[in-house]
């Protein structure tokens, strides 16, 4: 590992990972909830998918790698979006989501629900939002800042965002699933296996593929060899340094190991 | 020589006059989004009253866990309860892992399809949201529908979500039941007042009908009057939610709302403050808005 790579955090790791969920999407909404996620979709765009479209994290679409947090920079408008043509945008397929989740497990199945008894939750969390009906439209991948085996379960106590097992089990009605990367503090899931069981993709640098082994509650799927997350590029440092999060949120919803 | 014209009805009525038609085990539908533009002045008035038993109908905020607080709701019709910069709202928490509140969990788009539904009078709306997710697997209330068409696809039947009484605030509106938003997001609120069968709507400020028009776009001429039944004066009206560009949300009333989740005593509290204090003109000059 280079000097310059040694000064790079794990949060900017985890930001390059979140960015490259997004290659190759074209034109599509590209809408990553979440600090972390926010600021790895505007990279993308600004970097290596620049046709993607984006919101301000309200109704309105924007141009540019606009920074997250206070800003008075002005927002360069493209379009109206209240919620109303979200669901527009969400039911005709053309969007990639990034969500959080309370829970989620080999196949991808997510909970942010609650937890425990449905008439009497343990934990009471947010409900299932849009998770249902995401999952089953459009490209969906996970942002999971904690990843523990609390997070990562055999099983979910609520389906709120869809996995591949269950998505199988609707034939021809569930086609427009598709479930992306699962982005975390410490490594990168895909599920690009014959059964789409998860598998780790990447470990970020400074964690082992023991690390995650341990923080999974379930088996997952182990290619051979297990690469690094890549490093951003100097270009890509730049924008997220001093562009897009010039107030390091990145770092507090990540702390540096 | 001079003629006079017939003129529309005047809808004005008072919080009080709205409270006054609820019934126990209604369901009621309420506008806004999460701590955005909620008629406040209208949930406090059903907080205060003897009504109980409600389904509440609610892209939920503080009117669906102020309304768990005070011991109004049987049943939650809900996607999320959260109060936008606190994530969870914390009655509501409070209210579900106590037992207190049962709930139809819904997705965020299948609550718009079901207010379409029966804002337009049929039983459904087929959708995908929902297939493969526990909403389908674990709720008999909301089921399946085969396409009769070549494809033969088995669909989500997004149920009507009919309401008793749908409540919303707007920015303007006039004596007629007109009403304008003047923020970035219309939300639901034509939507609820079409899927119910008594709409009533608070606005910022009345103005006259020409006044109404001046005021912004004609595209946020949203509510006209065909949807309402009553309007409400009520300046301040969604506080402590937002409802810009009038005024933000009141954070740091939020953060002491949130609070007083925390403990009975907190709650008696906030509760005798807050909510004992009267109307809606007394309550304005408690918060100094």
């Amino acid at each position: 590992m280079s000097s310059t790579n040694d000064l790079i955090t794990r949060a900017e790791y985890c930001v390059i990972a979140v960015a490259e969920c997004f290659r190759g999407d074209g034109e599509i909404l590209c809408n990553p909830i979440g600090t972390v996620p926010m600021i790895g979709g505007r990279l993308a765009r600004a970097s290596f998918s620049p046709d993607l479209v984006m919101t301000d994290g309200e109704a309105l679409l924007i141009a540019g790698p606009y920074p997250v947090g206070p800003t008075d920079q002005p927002k360069t408008i493209e379009a109206w979006n209240p919620y109303r043509s979200m669901f527009d945008l969400v039911w005709s397929g053309r969007r990639h989501v990034m969500m959080g989740g309370s829970q989620i497990d080999a196949f991808g199945n997510q909970n942010f629900a609650f937890v425990g008894d449905w008439d009497q939750p343990k934990a009471q969390l947010l409900g299932f939002r849009g998770a249902a009906g995401n999952t089953i439209q459009n490209i969906t991948s996970y942002w999971i800042p904690n990843h523990s085996a609390r997070v990562f379960v055999p099983k979910v106590d609520v389906v709120t965002g869809v996995g591949y097992d269950r998505a199988a089990k609707l034939g021809a009605a569930g086609r427009f699933h598709g479930l992306r990367h699962v982005v975390t503090n410490l490594g990168v899931l895909d599920f690009e296996t014959e059964d789409h069981h998860m598998r780790l993709r990447s470990v970020h640098p400074g964690v082992s593929v023991d690390d995650i082994v341990a923080a999974t509650g379930f088996e997952l799927a182990m290619p051979s060899d297990v690469p690094e997350t890549r490093a951003p590029t100097p270009d890509e440092l730049e924008l997220i340094r001093e562009v897009i999060d010039p107030h390091g949120l990145r770092d507090k919803e990540v702390p540096n190991p | 020589m001079s003629l006079t014209l017939a003129q529309p009805s005047s809808k004005v009525v008072t919080e009080a006059d709205v409270v006054a038609e609820l019934l126990d085990g209604m369901t009621i539908g309420i506008g806004g989004w999460g701590s955005r533009r909620k008629p406040m002045s209208l949930v406090r008035a059903i907080a205060q009253s003897d009504v109980k038993d409600l389904t509440v109908v609610s892209y939920g905020g503080p009117d669906l866990g102020l309304l768990c607080a005070t011991g109004k709701v049987r049943k939650a019709v809900y996607a999320f309860c959260s109060l936008d910069s606190i994530a969870l709202e914390p009655h509501f928490r409070k209210a579900r892992q106590a037992g207190a509140v049962s709930t139809l969990e819904m997705d965020e788009g299948m609550f718009l399809l079901g207010l379409q539904a029966a804002a337009w009078r049929v039983p459904f709306i087929p959708t995908r949201v929902g297939l493969g997710s526990d909403l389908l697997e674990r709720q008999d209330e909301i089921r399946t529908v085969v396409s009769p068409y070549d494809d033969g696809e088995e669909l989500v039947a997004a149920p009507a979500l009919h309401l008793d009484v749908a409540l919303i605030h707007m920015h303007r509106g006039d004596r007629r039941g007109n009403g304008q938003y003047l923020n970035v997001d219309p939300y639901f609120d034509d939507l609820f007042c079409m899927a119910a069968d008594r709409r009533f709507m608070s606005v910022e400020k009345i103005v006259d009908t020409d006044d109404l028009a001046a005021g912004g776009p004609v595209q946020s001429l949203k509510i006209n009057r065909l949807m309402t039944d009553g309007v409400i004066e009520a300046p301040h009206g969604a506080h402590f939610t937002e409802c810009v560009p009038d005024y933000p949300r009141d954070e740091e009333f939020q953060r002491a709302y949130a609070a007083s989740a925390k403990t009975p005593e907190a709650w008696n509290e906030w509760r005798a403050k807050y909510l004992d204090c009267g109307d809606h003109n007394e309550y304005r000059k408690v918060v100094g808005a």
